[in-house]
């Protein structure tokens, strides 16, 4: 067999180690572009269950990469002049030009050929002259590119700059620092990666980059400016730059990973954001993968569809949490307001692969000082010596105290008849209070017959209605500490449909009654055409939500929501695929969200001052053409401009093509995005599950209050 | 949990003979359904002309579709065929759907492959309105008509199941992927808040007794997948052949929340059935 590794990176000559260790009568050649003894980039770090994979692949040279780790367990977090420090994390690395060394060292040993000085410039120059050729040429693959229509390659470009530096001196742990100048937030990731010096990655904004003009600098500016940007942390020692220049992140993805006796590997075929520090792991990994499904196949296409299966579902994970890493790090400004812990903790968990229950296992300490933060912030004069976790904290918003974060929002087992809610459900709502949750939600009232989405929907149009619910919070209130929110609205084109025991949006075949929307759309092709609202009607539906407010607070209701989600009538005012009016009502955002703000402010004159009054907001309406989280920002904006006290955060269902890829917490990076960047507490369910999932959720101040679902798995 | 097994339908070459007394001894125990699957271009038996001769043989066991390829059926058709087995079933069908994964079925049919997602969203709105209308019979057993189960893997699915039907349906694999996949169903479902839970389905593929019934069971399976390339393997490879393979596989599925769980044949011989009987004989996965 004689095979051609184009580059000569860890994943090319590991590869290559590999396959010769086992067939030493294969020809074995890696064609490297560059000298020896050059490299480029600092250091690389692995896991420990990486090293361990590494362990039974080749002993030899994994004693020798063992020989020459920088091993450390802490995570510390620089973050406006406090250290937060997490232990427990084993990351071990090395100088890239080390492993490089070593790898070859072991290859030549092995009697692999290796030519350096050696660029590839298109297949045609090997004249097909191997019997299998590995590409392992990195992220400017020149194999891929020349093979892109088979592969499918898609490179999505991050929005951040980074450079990669060095610094003379030794770090005891993965440092994370934040320094802010006049020209906008800088971070750099810097750890360890010799026994003398470590690696320094500077990161930025795009404009940021731009205002500082080091889109204008040459290598020794750039270094220059971080050093002084950076001269408090680095304490006298120097930056280094080798080759180094600003770029943006490339993150690749191929369709195919193989073509005929063609097969890519590491940074040739996938790469995943540095900050998770995976991308030397993931092409390792590949080319052991590689070696072992080569010495159990004979057939060689099926050999490398056997890797591609072995080794996507893996790159894939490590790219979605690489991905989350990465828009953290460029939408970070938005958590500056946090303090350090909060803020820490939310750096930790960014990628989704870390939980509250993680770091309490790793570093107990770390688990102790977040939940002793949050029981502070209740009484700061008093450093708490235990405290619970964060779901069991209080919260308060005017005059509204919670004992505890957690939410629930249970659906009607038996609902209402003619707006009335029936005694069953009082005594549901009554006992899912009394079992501890903080806060009960009541089901959406609508605020006038026509409102209803089914003939089984609450109402708050009646002072019998009114009458009912004060007996649901009576009921509620008999727990001590026990509170209740209502919600009112209007279910618009949403309206008279059957309940929802064989699906959503099936239209009441008699006794049904005439609907409202903003624009004559139908919900869907089977769907009653609404009536466009004309003055008469929005004065008129303004009233009957003033009405059931003032009917909502004589209830006694601690809390009330005003219903602007899923594709219901104050939603569809909102987003610009259900409200086609051509008046003052519709057309920009600010017109289409004209009509639901003039709800909210006359709803907030009748209810109580001292209660909070809250929004159900739609993030997104998940759908081509529709409204995002941007225009969501936009929109909770203009609601806490008005006094909004609380966001409910929800999404989707504005059409029935509404799509949010539901997964647990689907909804926790609209509720991050509403709360840290318009400043409002949030409210969010997205099927949390569990404990962890709600204290991870609240420690990271993704959210401040939590609907907890029970998961129906035994 | 529930078990169920596969009528041999889908495996190429099998009596139909064989067929109607497969479906008399499923009857009598321990399974709670019979399954099919849908292939046009292939040298299997109609899924639903299949359940509708299992239906008068049958008692107790309810019929499955796992799946049918919606939008290759007119819905019309579909909806009256579906009704007629279940008011003769006594109410015991179960609708299984997808849009499938082959384009050869239908350009075959002449169905634009394209626009399958449309049609298949529209199909099951109306598959219900058809049921209900009383000028279109025969009604079904019960006046909301059988369940629906929707399968498949992409996000949509969930979305969709949530929206218009009664549970899912999942195509196979090892628990963690069904796990996931019910995770996203319930995600869906308390989303758009409705009432109950949703039925969750799943299948796998067995071949019980010596080696020559284990090769054949794989060459079925490789050659029925052939058309999804590298997946073949997978599927071929995920082949139940043993009991103690068959008791861990019920296990995980049980503890991931499955309702029901049915075992399809790959080699059509009744004493594959037999022999599924004796190993779930000592298998207590009723308890989940």
């Amino acid at each position: 067999m004689k095979i051609i590794v184009a580059g000569g990176g860890p994943a090319g000559l590991y590869s290559a180690l590999l396959l010769k260790k086992a067939h030493r009568d294969w020809e074995i050649t890696v064609l490297e572009r560059n000298p020896a003894d050059v490299t480029y980039g600092w250091g690389v770090v692995f896991s420990d269950r990486t090293l361990a994979s590494f362990q039974r692949a080749d002993y030899k040279s994994f004693e020798q990469i063992s020989e020459h780790f920088v091993i450390w367990d802490a995570i510390d977090v620089h973050y406006r002049d406090e250290v937060i420090q997490c232990g427990g994390h084993v990351i071990a690395s090395i100088a890239r030009h080390t492993l490089l060394h070593i790898l070859q060292q072991r290859c030549l040993e092995l009697g692999v050929t290796l030519c350096f000085r050696h660029e590839l410039h298109g297949l045609a120059e090997l004249n097909e002259n191997y019997d299998l050729l590995i590409a392992a040429d990195g992220i400017h693959s020149v194999v891929r590119r020349e093979l892109a229509d088979v592969l499918r390659p898609a490179i999505e470009l991050g929005k951040a700059r980074y450079i990669w530096l060095g610094v003379d001196r030794v770090l005891d742990a993965f440092t994370f620092l934040f320094r802010e100048n006049e020209h906008g937030l800088f971070q750099v990731h810097a750890y360890p990666s010799s026994g003398t010096s470590s690696t320094f990655i500077v990161e930025c904004h795009e404009d940021t980059w731009l205002r500082a003009g080091l889109d204008q600098a040459s290598e020794a500016e750039s270094v220059a400016y971080c050093q002084r940007l950076f001269a408090r942390d680095l304490k006298g020692a120097s930056l280094l730059a080798n080759n180094s220049r600003w770029i943006n992140f490339s993150t690749l993805k191929t369709r195919k990973w193989s073509y005929q006796n063609i097969v890519l590997l590491g940074d040739a075929v996938h790469t995943a954001h540095f900050s998770i520090g995976s991308g030397t792991k993931l092409a390792m990994e590949d080319a052991i993968s590689l070696a072992r499904v080569l010495e159990l196949h004979d057939d060689l296409p099926r050999a490398l569809d056997k890797y591609e299966q072995e080794r996507r579902p893996v790159v894939e994970l490590f790219q979605q949490a690489a991905n989350e890493s990465r828009l953290y790090f460029e939408s970070i400004s938005r958590y500056l307001r946090l303090e350090p812990l909060p803020f820490a903790f939310q750096l930790l968990t960014r990628s989704g692969r870390m939980t509250y229950d993680d770091l309490r296992l790793r570093d107990s300490r770390f688990g102790d000082a977040v939940d002793r933060w949050w029981a502070r912030q209740r009484n700061d004069a008093v450093e708490p010596l235990v405290a619970p976790p964060p779901l069991f904290t209080p919260f308060a918003l005017r005059g509204l105290a919670l004992s505890n974060r957690i939410v629930s929002a249970p659906l009607a087992a038996v609902p209402a008849q003619d707006g009335r809610i029936s005694n069953e459900y009082c005594s549901q709502m009554a006992s899912i209070a009394a079992s501890g949750a903080g806060l009960v939600l009541g089901e959406i009232a609508a605020v006038s017959p026509e409102g209803r989405i089914t003939p089984h929907c609450p109402g708050l149009y009646q002072s019998e209605h009114g009458a009912a619910w004060k007996a649901l919070v009576q009921a509620v209130h008999a727990t001590p500490g026990a509170r209740v929110g209502l919600q009112i609205g209007h279910a618009g084109r949403r309206g008279a449909t059957r309940p929802r025991g064989n699906g959503l949006d099936r239209p009441l075949q008699t006794n049904t009654w005439p609907l409202l929307a903003p624009s004559p759309l139908p919900y869907t092709p089977f769907s009653q055409t609404p009536k466009a609202m004309d003055a008469e009607a929005l004065e008129r539906v303004r009233q009957a939500f003033v009405a059931a407010a003032v009917l909502a607070a004589e209830t006694g209701a601690d809390l009330l929501f005003l219903h602007c989600a899923h594709g219901y009538l104050l939603a569809s005012f909102l987003s610009p695929l259900t409200n086609q009016r051509t008046d003052a009502y519709g057309g920009s955002l600010e017109r289409r969200m004209r009509y639901p703000l003039e709800v909210f402010e006359a709803v907030r004159r009748v209810w109580p001052a001292e209660k909070p009054l809250g929004i159900v907001l739609s993030a997104s309406d998940g759908v081509k053409g529709g409204a995002d989280v941007e225009e969501a920002v936009q929109v909770a904006m203009a609601f806490r401009e008005r006094g909004c006290d609380l966001f409910w955060i929800q999404a989707g269902q504005t059409t029935p093509a509404s799509e949010l890829g539901y997964r647990r917490g689907y909804l926790t990076a609209f509720s991050d995005s509403i709360r840290n960047v318009v400043g409002l507490p949030t409210l969010v369910g997205g099927y949390l599950t569990d404990k962890n999932a709600v204290n991870t959720v609240l420690a990271a101040s993704r959210a401040d209050l939590c609907i907890l679902e029970s998961a129906d798995s035994i | 949990m529930r078990i169920g097994v596969g009528l041999p339908a889908g495996v190429p070459g099998v009596d139909g003979h064989l067929l109607i007394e497969w479906a008399r001894l499923a009857d009598t125990g321990p399974f709670s359904s019979l399954g099919v699957v849908d292939r046009l271009c292939y040298d299997t038996f109609d899924p639903l002309v299949a359940l509708a001769s299992a239906a008068a043989v049958t008692q107790r066991t309810r019929l499955v579709t796992m799946i049918i390829i919606g939008p290759l059926y007119n819905t019309l058709r579909l909806a009256k065929a579906s009704a007629s087995i279940d008011a003769l079933s006594g109410g015991r069908l179960v609708l299984g759907m997808a849009v499938g994964a082959r384009r050869e079925d239908y350009e075959a049919a002449g169905i634009e492959y394209r626009s399958r997602g449309k049609r298949f969203v529209e199909q099951l709105s109306l598959l219900r309105a058809y049921w209900e209308d009383p000028a279109i019979g025969p009604s079904p057993a019960h006046p909301e008509g059988p369940p629906i189960l929707v399968g498949g893997q992409n996000d949509q699915v969930f979305t969709r199941i949530a929206r218009y039907a009664n549970g899912y349906v999942h195509g196979g694999g090892p628990p963690r992927s069904f796990a996931r996949a019910a995770d996203k169903t319930r995600a869906a479902w308390s989303d758009m808040r409705r009432p109950g839970k949703p039925q969750l389905w799943a299948q796998a593929y067995f071949a019980l007794g010596d080696e020559d019934d284990l090769l054949s069971g794989e060459r079925y399976l490789k050659e029925y997948y052939a058309f999804t390339g590298t997946f073949a393997e997978k599927v071929a490879s995920g082949l139940l052949t043993t009991p103690q393979a068959i008791a861990q596989y019920i296990r995980g599925y049980a503890e991931a929340g499955c309702d029901e769980l049915v075992l399809l044949p790959t080699v059509a011989s009744l004493d594959q059935l037999k022999r599924l009987a004796e190993v779930l004989a000592g298998i207590d996965y009723e308890r989940f």
